[in-house]
C-alpha cells in the first residue's frame, strides 16, 4: 500500500500516455508518450505541420485529444471544466503572435488573470506585475498599450503576463519566429534568464538551436505527428540517429 | 579647365532657378482656399436663387409664410397619443404628439432590435448547426425583402387574419388579441403600486452605488462580489417586497368588451404593432450581421490567450472579446439606429400617426408646405444628430490606442 503513495517530486510534472488526435480524417498526433520531470527544460523541433503546436496546446487543453491520457501536476485533463481551469491556472503560455489584449494597457494585461482568476487585490497584483516587467526589462512601458510597443517588447510583455500567474509550467510556441532578427536576441535573453533564475518547467517549440544548446535538458524531434527522436542537446545535434532527424537538421543548419 | 572653378563660383552665387519655385496656383494651400471660396459662392448663390424665387411665388399667390399657424386650432383627431390631445388643441400640440409617437417607435425599436439582433448574431456563430442555419436564414430573408413590403405584411396579418374583438384570442386572463390590436390589463392606481415604483427607483440607485463599492472592495481586497445577483434582488425583489408589505393587492384595470371594441386596460394598436414589428425584425437582421462580424473580427488568439490564463469562457467573452468587438460594432450600429429612426417615417403607409403623417395632415390643411417639410426635416435632423453625437462620444470613449 505504501508504494501507492508517491512523493510529489517523483511524480512527473507532465505526463502524456498514448495520446492521439485527429482533425477529421487527418491523424495529427499518433501515440505520443512523453513524461516531463519537475523543472525540466524541453525543446521541441520538427518540420512545419508535424504537430508541435498541437501537442503543446493539448497540455493546457486549447486543443482536445481524442485518445490517451494527459496528466498535468496530478490533474488529468478531461471534459471537466473545473479540472481544465485548474490546470490552466498553473500553466503559462507564450504564443508566436504574442496575443496581447490590445484594449488593455501593459499593466492591465499583466494583472488581468491575478485579479480575476487568483482574486488578488489590485495593488498587490500591480506590484507583482511591475516586478515581472523589471525582470523582462521594460518597466517603463507599463502604462502604454500593446499597439505602441515593438514586436520584441510585446513578446517580453507576453512572457511577463504568463509569469504573473506564478505558473509551474511555461509553454512557448515558437516565441521568436514572428520577430525581426534584431529582436530575437532580446526575447531569447529573457527566456534564458528565466531558465537560470527559476525552477519552472519549460516546454519550448523553437528552431533556435543556440537556445536549445544552452537551456534544454532534452531536445525532442517530431515528424508527422510522432515523436521520432529525443536526446540531450549535445547528442541530438552531433549524433542524430534517425534519417528524418538528419535530413531536418541538415536543412535548418543549411540556412 | 580654367573655366571650371569660375563656373562653380557662379553657380553658388546664382539665385535659385525659377523652375524650382512653385507658381502660386500650384500651391496646394492656395488651391484649397480657392475651392472653398468657390464652393461657398455656389451654395450661397443656389440658396439665394431658391429663396428669392419661392418668396416671390408665394407673394404672387397671396400665401402667408411663417410659423404663425402653429398656434391655431388643429381640428383633426389623432388615433394614438402619449399626451392628452383633442382636435381643439393647437397644431403645435398635434405635431408634438407626432414627434412623441416617432420617438416611441424609434426608442423601443432601437432597444428591441439591438437585443434581438445581438442574439441572432451570436446564434449565427453557434456550433449547433441548426441554430446557426436558422439564424442565417432569418438574416437572408429579412434583409432581402423591402421594408415597406414587410410593414404591409405585418399590418395585413394583424388586421386581416386576426379575429374581430368579439372572438378575440384570449391567451390569458385580461389579455386580448384581435384585429384591433393587443389589449392588456394595467395595475389599478393604488398605494402598493406607487410604493413598488418608488422602491424600483431606489433599487436602481442602490445597485449603481453597490457596483462602485464592489469594484472598490475588489481592488482593495481581491474579493469578488456577486453584483449581478444582488442587483437583481435590489431591482426586482425590493419592489415586490414593498407590494407584498402593502397587502399585495391584485386589482387590475382590465380591458372589457363593450359593443364593438374593448374599453379599459392598455393597448397596442395594430398600426403601432405592425410598424414596431416590421422595423425591429428588419433592422435586427442587419444588426445581427454587424454583431457577427464584430465578434469574428476579434482574433481566435485573443480567446486562446485569455483561456490559457485561466479565465472562464464567460470572463473571456465579457472582459476580452466584447470590449474589442464593440469597437467594430459601434460605428455601423450608429447607422442602423439612424435607419430605424428614418424608416419609422414609413408609418405613413400603414396609418400610424408619426411626425410625418401629422405634419402631412397639417400641411394639407394649412397649405404651409414649406414650413411643414421644414418641421419634418428639423425633427429628423435633431433626432439623428443626437443619436450620432451620442454614438460618436461612445465610440471615442472605447477607441483603441494604436501606435
Ligand atoms: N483546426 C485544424 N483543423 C484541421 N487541421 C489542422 C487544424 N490545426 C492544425 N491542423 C493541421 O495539423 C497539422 C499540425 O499542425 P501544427 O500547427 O501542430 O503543426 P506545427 O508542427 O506546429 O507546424 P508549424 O511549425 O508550421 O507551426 C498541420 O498539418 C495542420 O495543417
Ligand atoms: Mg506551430
Amino acid at each position: 500500500m505504501a508504494t501507492a503513495v508517491q512523493q510529489p517530486s517523483d511524480e512527473p510534472m507532465i505526463l502524456l500516455e498514448k495520446v492521439n488526435k485527429w482533425y477529421g480524417d487527418f491523424h495529427v498526433l499518433t501515440d505520443i508518450d512523453l513524461s516531463v520531470k519537475r523543472g525540466e527544460r524541453i525543446v521541441i523541433c520538427g518540420p512545419s505541420g508535424s504537430g508541435k503546436s498541437t501537442m503543446i496546446r493539448c497540455i493546457n487543453r486549447l486543443e482536445e485529444h481524442q485518445a490517451g491520457r494527459i496528466v498535468v501536476d496530478g490533474v488529468e485533463l478531461t471534459n471537466d471544466v473545473r479540472k481544465v481551469e485548474a490546470v490552466r491556472r498553473d500553466v503559462g503560455m507564450v504564443f508566436q503572435h504574442f496575443n496581447l489584449f490590445p484594449h488593455l494597457t501593459v499593466l492591465q494585461n499583466l494583472t488581468l488573470a491575478p485579479i480575476w482568476v487568483r482574486k488578488t487585490p489590485k495593488a498587490e497584483a500591480e506590484a507583482t506585475a511591475m516586478k515581472y516587467l523589471e525582470r523582462v526589462r521594460i518597466p517603463e512601458q507599463a502604462h502604454k498599450y500593446p499597439g505602441q510597443l515593438s514586436g520584441g517588447q510585446q513578446q517580453r510583455v507576453a512572457i511577463a503576463r504568463a509569469l504573473c500567474i506564478n505558473p509551474k509550467v511555461m509553454l512557448f510556441d515558437e516565441p521568436t519566429s514572428a520577430l525581426d532578427p534584431e529582436m530575437v536576441a532580446e526575447v531569447l535573453d529573457v527566456m534564458i534568464k528565466l531558465a537560470d533564475e527559476s525552477n519552472v518547467t519549460m516546454i519550448c517549440v523553437t528552431h533556435e538551436m543556440g537556445f536549445a544548446r544552452s537551456v534544454a535538458d532534452r531536445v525532442i524531434f517530431m515528424d508527422r505527428g510522432q515523436i521520432v527522436e529525443q536526446n540531450t542537446p549535445e547528442e541530438f545535434f552531433s549524433h542524430p540517429q534517425n534519417e528524418r532527424t538528419k535530413l531536418f537538421l541538415s536543412q535548418i543548419l543549411a540556412h | 579647365m580654367a573655366a571650371h572653378p569660375a563656373q562653380t563660383g557662379a553657380t553658388a552665387g546664382r539665385p535659385i532657378p525659377k523652375a524650382s519655385r512653385a507658381v502660386f496656383w500650384n500651391d496646394p494651400r492656395v488651391r484649397g482656399i480657392f475651392y472653398q471660396i468657390l464652393a461657398v459662392a455656389l451654395i450661397g448663390g443656389a440658396v439665394w436663387w431658391l429663396a428669392s424665387n419661392t418668396i416671390e411665388n408665394l407673394n404672387s399667390r397671396n400665401i402667408a409664410t411663417g410659423f404663425h399657424f402653429l398656434g391655431r386650432e388643429a381640428g383633426f383627431d389623432i388615433g394614438e397619443n402619449l399626451i392628452d390631445y383633442s382636435p381643439a388643441d393647437s397644431y403645435f400640440k398635434a405635431l408634438l404628439v407626432g414627434v412623441l409617437n416617432t420617438l416611441r417607435v424609434a426608442v423601443i425599436g432601437i432597444i428591441l432590435a439591438t437585443i434581438i439582433g445581438t442574439i441572432i448574431g451570436i446564434a449565427r456563430l453557434s456550433k449547433n448547426w441548426l441554430v446557426a442555419k436558422l439564424a442565417s436564414i432569418y438574416v437572408e430573408v429579412v434583409r432581402n425583402i423591402p421594408l415597406i413590403l414587410q410593414l404591409f405584411f405585418w399590418y395585413s396579418l394583424i388586421t386581416e387574419f386576426l379575429p374581430g374583438p368579439r372572438d378575440a384570442l384570449h391567451p390569458m386572463a385580461g389579455v386580448f388579441l384581435s384585429n384591433r390590436g393587443l389589449k392588456f390589463p394595467l395595475p389599478a392606481h393604488e398605494f402598493a403600486y406607487d410604493l413598488a415604483m418608488v422602491l424600483f427607483a431606489l433599487g436602481l440607485i442602490a445597485a449603481v452605488a453597490l457596483g462602485h463599492w464592489a469594484k472598490k472592495r475588489q481592488d482593495a481586497t481581491g474579493r469578488h462580489f456577486p453584483t449581478a445577483w444582488v442587483n437583481l434582488g435590489l431591482i426586482v425583489g425590493l419592489p415586490i417586497a414593498g407590494w407584498l408589505l402593502a397587502g399585495a393587492p391584485l386589482t387590475f384595470n382590465a380591458p372589457v368588451l363593450q359593443g364593438f371594441n374593448f374599453v379599459g386596460g392598455a393597448s397596442l394598436s395594430p398600426e403601432f404593432s405592425a410598424l414596431l414589428l416590421g422595423l425591429v425584425i428588419y433592422t435586427a437582421g442587419f444588426i445581427a450581421e454587424i454583431v457577427r462580424s464584430g465578434i469574428q473580427a476579434v482574433g481566435k488568439g485573443q480567446t486562446e490567450a485569455s483561456l490559457a490564463l485561466g479565465l472562464s469562457k464567460g470572463q473571456t467573452l465579457r472582459l476580452i472579446v466584447m470590449p474589442q468587438a464593440l469597437r467594430v460594432i459601434v460605428p455601423p450600429m450608429t447607422s442602423q439606429y439612424l435607419n430605424i429612426t428614418k424608416n419609422s417615417s414609413l408609418a405613413v403607409a400603414i396609418g400610424f400617426p408619426d411626425i410625418v403623417s401629422v405634419a402631412n395632415t397639417t400641411l394639407n390643411q394649412t397649405g404651409q408646405a414649406i414650413e411643414g417639410i421644414a418641421i419634418i426635416m428639423a425633427v429628423f435632423l435633431t433626432i439623428s444628430l443626437s443619436i450620432a453625437t451620442f454614438m460618436n462620444w461612445y465610440n471615442k470613449h472605447i477607441a483603441l490606442v494604436e501606435r
